[in-house]
């Protein structure tokens, strides 16, 4: 099975160490896993705000660059979701049936890091030791748009040494929405600051999701706080072992 | 009663301030914020515990928006049939192309009855027309009997929940007013005390009416029967007592039939007030004047005002399935924050950023910032009784959004600051060795403002993040630079 | 060109995705949901009885022959003087001593002072709905139009067991026919009136009956 490590340009550009993980974790369990350097940007920035006609280069660039393999895993909910969800309209947007027809195809085959391996790989265990009292924000679009339920807390369950808490008001969005927390930054920052109040409540280390996005939005609010709370991608978690 | 301060709204003529703008204003004010989080938590541990005891709300819910969908998709067949329905069960019908001219249908009506003064069960389709403006200036007083409306009315405010519009005051607030209002000596702050002050002063408005005027939640094509659902009974008064009786309606409030009212009301009731059923519904088929049970005279308005508009987008049609029961509007996050007059109209709330931009066009800064208030979270879908996909709709509007800025406002759309960083990232994402140099240069812009791996103060636009949040500086090594490297090592 | 002409051909216009040989049916409904209680009638009953209660209205079930008791009781407890009645209500519901306003007697329609004037009003009912605790009221037999439930700050309504339905569904198709060919209003009651309207905390009583009291009888 060829499968290609889709990074997303925030998590190559800004969080490099949960990309380095994700591929750790996955060939720790066997997978190979390939990196094709053309990828860029799935696009969703542009979409989101609007600049559709701008976005289209970059889901046709997408489909062409991942179109050979087997599997896609990302360590991002988000960007699965825009691909998942966003992806069919555009197509239809750029009036492209041949477009429409690879997305179609490709669509199936992406998937987020923990959708990958709970649903596809079958695995909850993968043998990592994380000695943190953590709790986990759900992330909207993992919640909401892709559904992966339980597949993360699955993950989280079966670290080792990881005391997991459960977040107040887990499933409210913690304010970022990508260009809205600047257009709209000061109701950003008031969704932002009920969030941290929860996750002070917990008593956690750290706070762990699934997208690095939400996380950069989370600890940002934190350190800037100054409150001790540390952020982290659940790729990192699981990558985490007794050894190292 | 003093007279109402008409605040603009996105229906009215005046300009309305961005959703930033207003929402800044709305954010300071702490009370509010207090009073808000309140209402909208408990309505929604309550709304999810409604939905929760039913086992088929998920099938309920589908059937719902096709039944939406199937009217949408056939407006014009449904509206011809609703027309001859009402006419044969002896009502009247009237069709208005905007709010100007169903409010001169409506005043005419009342004029015709010698009517100084109506009674009118909350409406929301006569707030977008601003009806009760066009009537005080044709000498005829509104008197709005929902209480939550009365306490608007009297305190001269706009509603700022589709359900609950005076949502945003407290029962000190409401206790003053209606003291200074209705010119009572002693009254408590008692929710049931200010209830009963409400109760003692509308009665004598119902059995004094000579119009009634209501909105309709639904109205069935097939038997020309209209619907209100509602709570206090102020609804069955209006639309009972007073001898003529006047309906504004929304051309997409229609349903097809008598049956589809099994599922609407189930999903309704729960996902408005969070009850298994709404204290009081009435539906009504025309007149019977032998029973003399109701009006002797009736008249439906139907209403159009920028809906066809709405229909004629295919990705926006959805918005009209919405059937005003405001449960987007409990569960998000801005909402809850920001309270619904920094929407500037009538439709507040998720549903109303989609609504509102579409019902008056897009190319107005006010309406066109509504479908950025969000942060598409996605939690209004997912409790939307007819499963509007808000997010999916808010998406496609941003995108109707930047087209005509772009297009149509010449060199001033194009060298708009956002648009211009908008087309630079594009070309650099199409291009993988200038997103390769462009993360890199990254790396050394930010050098000026970056310390100890945090960036605590952005420049420009960007400023907005960094006022109340730190931003992680940039690492030194990006994940493919990292991933060459290794892949040469393992290579050699 | 009049406003409804007008109105029709923007729809006609915004729908030219709709070919044009699709009709209303060939857009799928798909009615997955229950459309009947299979529970035994006992226990529909039984839930209807809960259901009324919990929005605070006062329930009672009473057997056939207790039922003219049971409303003399009622009626006494409250403190009715003044009792509004339909003109067709069943002959020894009414007790002995109470001021009776029959509406429509001797072709006197009560007005509606007279209506607001008097202490409560007792009717009979079209259905019962158990999944919501709702009574229908659809001017049928002892219901009266609808002025009468609504005027007295007193509502006693008698509902018989074998008129309680299951779900929603079940009132929707049984009133189909009233509506369909008589064209009689049709009112859904559920508990008293009420608001929530400040600070979301219930108020029962705003402009309805404030009390309303159910017997079912069986």
């Amino acid at each position: 099975m060829r499968v290609a490590l889709f990074i997303t340009c925030f998590n190559d550009t800004l969080f490099p160490e949960t990309g380095r993980a994700t591929v750790r974790v996955l060939e720790r369990l066997g997978v190979e896993v390939d990196f094709p350097v053309e990828q860029t940007c799935c696009g969703q920035m542009h979409f989101n705000t609007g600049y559709q006609r701008e976005a289209i280069p970059l889901v046709r660039r997408f489909v062409e660059v991942f179109e050979p393999y087997d599997a896609v895993v990302a360590p991002s909910g988000s960007c699965v979701g825009m691909v998942r969800e966003l992806y069919g309209r555009a197509a239809e947007l750029a009036g492209d049936a041949e477009l429409a027809r690879g997305v179609e195809a490709l669509v199936p085959r992406v998937f987020e890091l923990s959708e990958f391996l709970v649903n596809g790989l079958g695995v909850t265990d993968i043998g990592a030791y994380y000695p943190h009292r953590v709790t986990y924000h759900p992330t909207c679009h993992s919640l909401r748009m892709l559904r992966v339920g339980e597949a993360p807390l699955k993950l989280l369950r079966a670290v080792r040494g990881l005391d997991l808490v459960e977040l107040p008001q887990a499933e409210e969005c913690c304010g970022f929405g990508g260009t809205f927390a600047v257009k709209n930054a000061e109701t950003s920052t008031a969704m932002l600051s009920d969030k941290l109040h929860h996750v002070k409540e917990t008593g956690a280390e750290a706070v762990a999701a699934g997208d690095n996005s939400c996380l950069l939005h989370i600890g940002g609010g934190l350190q800037r706080g100054q409150d001790g709370i540390d952020t982290v991608h659940l790729a990192e978690i699981l990558d985490a072992t007794e050894r190292r | 009663m003093t007279s109402a301060k008409h605040a603009p709204d996105a229906f009215s003529k005046g300009k309305t301030p961005t959703f930033e703008v207003s929402a800044r204003e709305s954010l300071a004010d702490h009370q509010l914020r207090r009073n808000l989080g309140k209402a909208t938590k408990t309505i929604r541990g309550k709304r999810a515990e409604a939905v929760g005891e039913m086992p088929d709300w998920e099938e309920l819910r589908e059937a719902g928006r096709a039944l939406k969908e199937r009217t949408m998709r056939h407006l014009d067949h449904y509206l011809v049939e609703l027309e001859e329905s009402v006419k044969r069960a002896g009502g009247h019908v009237h069709w208005a192309r905007d709010g100007e001219e169903a409010n001169r249908i409506i005043a005419e009506i009342a004029r015709s009855h010698e009517a100084r003064e109506v009674v009118k069960v909350k409406s929301i389709a006569t707030d977008e027309t601003r009806l009760n403006e066009h009537l005080e200036s044709e000498g005829i007083e509104a008197v709005e009997t929902d209480l939550a409306e009365l306490i608007i009315q009297l305190a001269g405010e706009t509603s700022s929940h589709i359900l609950v519009p005076a949502i945003h005051k407290n029962r000190a607030e409401i206790r003053t007013l209606f003291m200074r209002e209705l010119g009572l000596d002693d009254l408590s702050d008692e929710p049931e005390a200010l209830t009963e002050a409400a109760r003692l002063y509308l009665r004598k408005k119902f059995l004094g009416a000579k119009v009634g005027v209501s909105g309709a939640n639904f109205a069935v094509a097939e038997t020309g029967t209209v619907c209100v659902v509602e709570s206090e009974g102020n609804g069955r008064m209006c639309t009972t007592l007073p001898p003529v009786l006047v309906t504004l309606m929304g051309i997409e409030k229609l349903i097809p039939e008598w049956r589809d009212f099994e599922v609407f009301m189930q999903t309704l009731p729960r996902s408005s007030t969070a009850e298994r059923m709404n204290p009081y519904t009435s539906f009504w088929t025309g007149v019977s004047p032998e029973s003399g049970d109701g009006p002797e005279e009736f008249h439906l308005v139907l209403l159009d005002n920028g809906r066809t508009d709405v229909l004629a987008d295919e990705i926006g049609r959805q918005s009209l399935n919405c059937i005003r029961c405001s449960a987007c509007l409990n569960v998000c996050p801005v909402y809850e924050r920001t309270g619904g007059h920094a929407y500037n109209s009538v439709y507040p709330g998720p549903i109303g950023a989609i609504l509102t931009p579409q019902l008056v066009g897009i190319g107005k800064p006010g309406p066109d910032s509504l479908p950025y208030a969000s942060s598409l979270c996605g939690a209004c879908y997912d409790v939307c009784p007819v499963k509007i996909n808000i997010p999916e709709v808010l998406i496609h509007l941003r995108g109707k959004v930047v087209r005509n800025h772009q297009d149509n406002d010449g060199l001033k759309g194009k060298l708009d600051p956002e648009n211009v960083a908008m087309q630079v990232m594009a070309k650099t994402f199409s291009d993988r060795r200038l997103y390769e140099a462009a993360q890199r240069l990254a790396l050394i812009g930010q050098w000026p403002l970056a310390r100890s791996g945090t960036i605590h103060r952005l420049p420009g636009k960007l400023s907005g993040w960094t006022a109340t949040r730190d931003l992680k500086a940039l690492p030194k090594e990006t994940f493919r630079q990292w991933w060459k490297t290794r892949k040469n090592r393992s290579g050699s | 060109m009049s406003a409804r002409e007008e109105i029709l051909g923007r729809i006609r216009r915004s729908l030219r995705d709709v070919p044009s040989g699709e009709s209303p049916e060939d857009v799928a409904v798909e009615r997955g949901y229950r459309k009947k209680d299979e529970a035994p009638h006992e226990e529909i009953v039984d839930r209807f009885a809960e259901h009324v209660a919990e929005y605070r209205a006062t329930v009672h079930r009473v057997g056939e022959d207790e039922l003219p008791a049971a409303i003399e009781r009622a009626l006494r407890e409250r403190g009715v003087g003044r009792l509004v009645v339909p003109a067709d209500l069943p002959e020894g519901w009414v007790p002995e001593g109470v001021e009776v306003l029959r509406d429509g007697a001797d072709g006197h329609r009560l007005t509606n002072g007279e209506l607001d004037r008097s202490d409560g009003v007792l009717t009979g009912c079209s259905l019962g709905i158990s999944q919501t605790g709702t009574i229908v009221l659809d001017a049928g037999e002892a219901q009266g139009r609808r002025a009468l439930t609504l005027l007295p700050d007193y509502h006693l309504c008698v509902v018989r067991e074998d008129q309680v339905v299951g779900l929603v569904p079940e009132a929707i198709e049984r009133l189909g026919e009233t509506v369909r060919t008589e064209g009689r209003a049709v009112t859904f009651v559920s508990g008293p009136s009420a608001t929530s309207d400040i600070e979301l905390i219930r108020v029962e009583g705003v402009h309805g009956p404030r009390t309303l009291e159910v017997l079912i009888s069986g």
